[in-house]
């Protein structure tokens, strides 16, 4: 990842020095100064030589790595739990289990996620490559050298990613880089061929180590990154454990601590996150939400056991760290009794974040009325815990209980311009109508679509000579060819 | 000595009473809701529907596909009742206007979207554990009775009413399976009657209401017509009052 900062609008080339010895040496680039040929490891005076109009500022490497540190935290808030900062210039973030939160309909989760960190740095200012892949360290040389900004590498195709890709992708000293160049070694790919134990004797096993890291061939687990101002509770066992018994008590024990802390600083959590390492160096967790912040351990307990199942222990686990990753200001509150006679809405918060992390957040929701003709533009999704709106459909429509999306196109025997049909073909299937009312007429909404303008929908409420009804709609008035070509569907069932 | 014949209607609803207090000894078993109409409210044993179980409704008829009158239906009992009702479901195709259209307005529903018929159930029983709800409908093409027996626990601990909404494909399956659902419903849609105002208008649409099971009673057909803005069933002008004012008028 490429940080550059540009804090205020100063047009100038920008660059940072730091003393090495006796010598002014550039630290950092940003975007103009590289066009215009500058490049980290030149002296300054060099630099001023060739552009005297420079912007200089004093390198600061703790200020870069707390800040790298931020964008971790930001990233462990937002994207998933397991992120760490991987100085001079990357984040590690662990994306196992929680790439689908972020598929939409056109791209699948990781395209989405990796599209949407790199436009959301984009917007703080910071230009950024990622990647995604199997391993930390080919997500870590794919981001660097891979050939586009966004790279996702398919699962089990590690090797085949890295084998083009140069030494330097691998993260080694510079000597030892400039050393296995001069033995011929250009790409990965002819590192993986060549006998490993002449080149540890060469290099010691260094080098091997960042090669099977990146291969998979040896472990290395992400240590998440610690946020002070996070509250969080730490438990570890002097044994491994992996029963679902122990490490449900486990979780209860956690959760009971962490809303003590919570309690004592005023804070709800709307977010937790347990992270599991196990004895093999490899880290788990769950995260789950909730609709408003709350330290209800009972509740919040309920939650986390419930995503349990989805934890492989392995062959043990040694610690668990609960997290509240987002928590807001919670202050006491009078509980109800009976002096109280407002019959208040009950409190659904606890149900709404069980079948929220069941089933996903936008699968639970209320609907409200949207002031709109057409049947599918008038409502809308809206929170499930929302205020009321006391807003109702206007109660003179007749809208059926089903309504199709899209709505089936039919066949129909019917009289121009505005009488009901006689007879319709559905699914095959030939309907008689005994009665009918209608036309109601739905004009387009031309300030929605152009194309909408003349459009008018002609809706029948019929019913066959079973009793059935149904809802259908003519495309057109009728008359007018400009208003919809007279085609007819079958919107909706009455029962 | 009394005998059975002498067992006035007051000593047998306290035996009811007993019996029932020996099957299910909870606190939620008196909670009632009756459907405001004489003839069917008379004929169920409670004299209503118990809130504190599981119920079943499908669509028979012509409306076997959508269930379409059997949706407007439970939508009509959800009216009636007080507290915010969950409606889970596995189709695309509920329509939130068309159940206000039954008195179900939008801000007491809250629907929860689920994948499958096991999802649906197991929100269900999630949802039937908090006392906040009124009545938690799920809609399943199937119902195993050991589900319903899980739904019925669940519905007798809280107080909440369930609602098991059958979805069928045409006649895959046989209503008739058994499960342990209170109350067993059949809406089939029928053909109206004209509408006053007009010779071929639309009336207010009309169902044959077939209580296929009642736990302590038994099953009966009725033609009714459909639920009004406030959820409420009717009986037709010519089979009620109607019929027998018409009959006394021919006579005289």
């Amino acid at each position: 990842m490429q940080t550059k900062n540009a804090p205020e609008a100063d047009p100038r080339p920008m660059l940072t020095a730091a003393r090495l010895g006796a010598r002014r040496m550039v630290m950092a680039v940003d975007a103009q100064a590289q066009s215009l040929g500058l490049h980290p490891g030149m002296a300054v005076a060099q630099a001023q030589a060739m552009l005297p109009d420079l912007r200089i500022e004093q390198d600061d490497p703790a200020g870069d790595a707390a800040g790298l540190n931020r964008l971790a935290g930001w990233c462990l808030r937002h994207i998933s739990p397991l992120a760490a900062a991987s100085p001079p210039d990357g984040v590690f973030i662990d994306v196992t289990g929680c790439t689908h939160l972020f598929a939409t309909g056109t791209e699948d989760g990781e395209a989405a996620l990796l599209g949407l960190l790199v436009r959301r740095l984009a917007q703080a200012g910071i230009a950024a490559r990622a990647a995604v892949a199997d391993t930390p360290g080919a997500a870590h040389a794919l981001a660097r050298r891979g050939k586009t900004q966004i790279t996702i590498a398919p699962p089990g195709t590690t090797r085949d990613v890295l084998r083009p890709l140069p030494v330097s992708a691998l993260r080694l000293p510079d000597d030892t880089v400039q050393a296995l160049r001069r033995l011929g070694f250009d790409t990965l790919g002819q590192m993986m061929a060549a006998p490993r134990a002449p080149l540890a004797k060469r290099f010691g096993a260094g080098v091997l180590r960042r090669l099977d890291q990146a291969t998979g061939d040896a472990a290395e687990p992400i240590e998440p990154v610690l946020l002070p101002e996070m509250p969080r509770s730490r438990l570890g066992f002097l044994e491994p454990i992996s029963t679902p018994d122990d490490l449900a008590r486990a979780t209860t024990m956690l959760c009971e601590r962490l809303c003590e802390k919570l309690l004592a600083r005023g804070l709800g959590a709307s977010r937790l996150d347990l992270v599991f390492a196990r004895v093999d160096g490899a880290s788990q967790s769950i995260r789950i939400g909730t609709a408003a912040p709350t330290r209800q351990a009972a509740h919040l307990i309920r939650l986390l056991t419930q995503k349990l199942e989805t934890i492989d222990p392995g062959f043990g686990i040694e610690s668990m760290i609960l997290s509240a990753s987002l928590s807001g200001p919670l202050g006491a509150r009078q509980i109800l009794t009976d002096l109280c006679t407002d019959a208040a809405m009950p409190d659904l918060s606890g149900l709404v974040d069980i079948l929220a992390n069941r089933l996903g957040p936008a699968k639970i929701f209320r609907l409200a009325p949207v002031e709109s003709d057409v049947p599918e533009r008038a409502l809308r999704r809206v929170p499930a815990l929302g205020q009321a709106e006391g807003a109702n459909w206007p109660d003179r429509l007749p809208r059926p209980p089903r309504l199709y999306t899209p709505p089936y196109r039919i066949d129909v025997m019917a009289l121009l311009p505005d009488h009901a049909p006689a007879q319709f073909t559905w699914r095959r299937r030939p309907y008689r109508v005994r009665r009918a009312d209608g036309p109601e007429r739905i004009f387009g909404e031309w300030w929605k679509h152009e194309g909408e303008r003349w459009a008018i929908r002609d809706y029948f409420q019929v019913e066959d000579e079973r009793g059935q009804r149904f809802w259908l709609f003519r495309r057109g008035d009728g008359q007018d060819a400009e208003t919809g070509d007279l085609q007819w569907f079958l919107h909706g069932m009455f029962g | 000595m009394p005998t059975a014949c002498s067992l006035d209607a007051r000593s047998l609803d306290v035996l009811r009473q007993r019996i029932r207090h020996l099957e299910r000894p909870t606190a939620h078993h008196t909670r009632i809701l009756p459907f405001d109409v004489e003839a069917i409210d008379r004929h169920l044993p409670e004299r209503g529907l118990p809130l504190a179980a599981l119920h079943e409704v499908s669509g028979g008829g012509a409306d076997e596909g959508p269930a379409a009158s059997a949706a407007l239906f439970t939508a009509g009992i959800l009216a009636r009742l007080d507290h915010p009702v969950l409606w889970c479901s596995s189709g695309r195709d509920l329509f939130g206007p068309g159940l206000a259209c039954a008195g179900l307005s939008p801000d007491r529903v809250l629907y929860a979207e689920a994948t499958d018929d096991k999802t649906v159930l197991l929100v269900m029983e999630e949802a039937l554990r908090h006392p906040g709800l009124a009545a938690v409908v799920g809609e399943v093409f199937r119902l195993p009775i050991t589900a319903s027996r899980r739904l019925v626990l669940a519905a007798e601990k809280s107080g909440v009413m369930a609602m098991a909404l059958r979805r069928h494909h045409g006649r895959a399956e046989k209503t008739a399976s058994p499960n342990a659902a209170c109350t067993r419903w059949l809406i089939s849609p029928l053909p109206s009657t004209p509408s006053p105002v007009g010779a071929s208008g639309l009336g207010r649409a009309r169902w044959t209401i077939d209580l296929t099971r009642c736990r302590g009673g038994t099953p009966k057909t009725w033609i009714m017509e459909a639920c009004d803005a406030q959820g409420r069933l009717a009986v037709p002008a010519e089979l009620g009052h109607g019929q027998a004012a018409y009959a006394d008028q021919k006579r005289a």
